[in-house]
């Protein structure tokens, strides 16, 4: 038999973010707000 | 030429309020920026990181209004994917860490080899002891074992400077030992720590 010896490459499936990471930023989106009054500028975080 | 409108469509509905736009900006380039951020940092903990907050820098900046790059959203976004990328080395150049893997900890090389207090205090029990079990020896017993233990002299240099035969040297010696011994029973003292 032929052996491989080549290193697994990481996956191009493997390289992406966690679920938990992307849950994050949308819920951080969604927390975030931020509001303009005259020159003055607010942002509120809401968990 | 569609995917870029479609970008811009996106930002331009997310910066309206639609949360989902940016689910889909997300997922549409995420693999592209993950894997840059990975070629350089090697390291998918970090990559992690820088990955989220370049997405924190991208959510505040559109919140806030302050994009204007329309039709460029992700070289903006791998922009500033890089300057956190460029961020993180600088931070580590400053401050340098070795993290050890699963496989090979530093620490357990690199170990603390002072004593904690507890043994240290046996330790001079210990020493405290045996110099006054050698203050009980005879004086000729004495000598020839301060001069052998702690002046690291051979018995041929301790027989010539005390002027007696390597023998009677080697044989004050042991009965040095025999004597310190018979002391240590008698007293039931304790040398070990």
């Amino acid at each position: 038999m032929e052996q491989i010896y080549t290193n697994e490459k990481l996956s191009a499936e493997s390289l992406k973010p966690k679920k938990s990471t992307i849950e994050f930023l949308l819920s951080y989106s969604k927390a975030l707000s931020v509001i303009k009054y005259k020159k003055l500028e607010f942002e509120t975080l809401l968990n | 030429m569609e995917q870029t409108l479609q970008d811009s469509v996106l930002v331009a509905d997310y910066i309206k309020g639609d949360e989902k736009a940016l689910e889909l900006l997300i997922n549409r380039h995420s693999h592209r920026i993950y894997s840059f951020i990975f070629s350089k940092v090697y390291d998918k903990d970090i990559t992690e990181d820088i990955f989220q907050d370049t997405f924190i820098k991208v959510i505040n900046t559109l919140k806030r209004g302050n994009y204007n790059e329309e039709g460029k959203f992700l070289p903006w976004v791998m922009r500033i994917a890089h300057n956190l990328v460029i961020d993180h080395f600088r931070k580590n150049a400053r401050m340098p860490k070795f993290e050890g893997s699963d496989d090979f900890n530093i620490f357990s090389i690199l170990g603390d080899q002072a004593l904690n207090i507890e043994k240290q205090i046996i330790k001079d029990q210990v020493e405290t002891d045996v110099k006054n079990l050698i203050d009980g020896l005879p004086d000729d017993q004495r000598e020839v074992l301060i001069m052998r233990m702690y002046k690291d002299m051979s018995f041929k240099e301790i027989a010539k400077h005390t002027d007696v035969s390597i023998n009677t040297a080697l044989g004050r010696m042991r009965y040095a030992i025999i004597n310190l011994r018979k002391m240590v029973e008698k007293n039931q003292i304790v040398l070990t720590n």
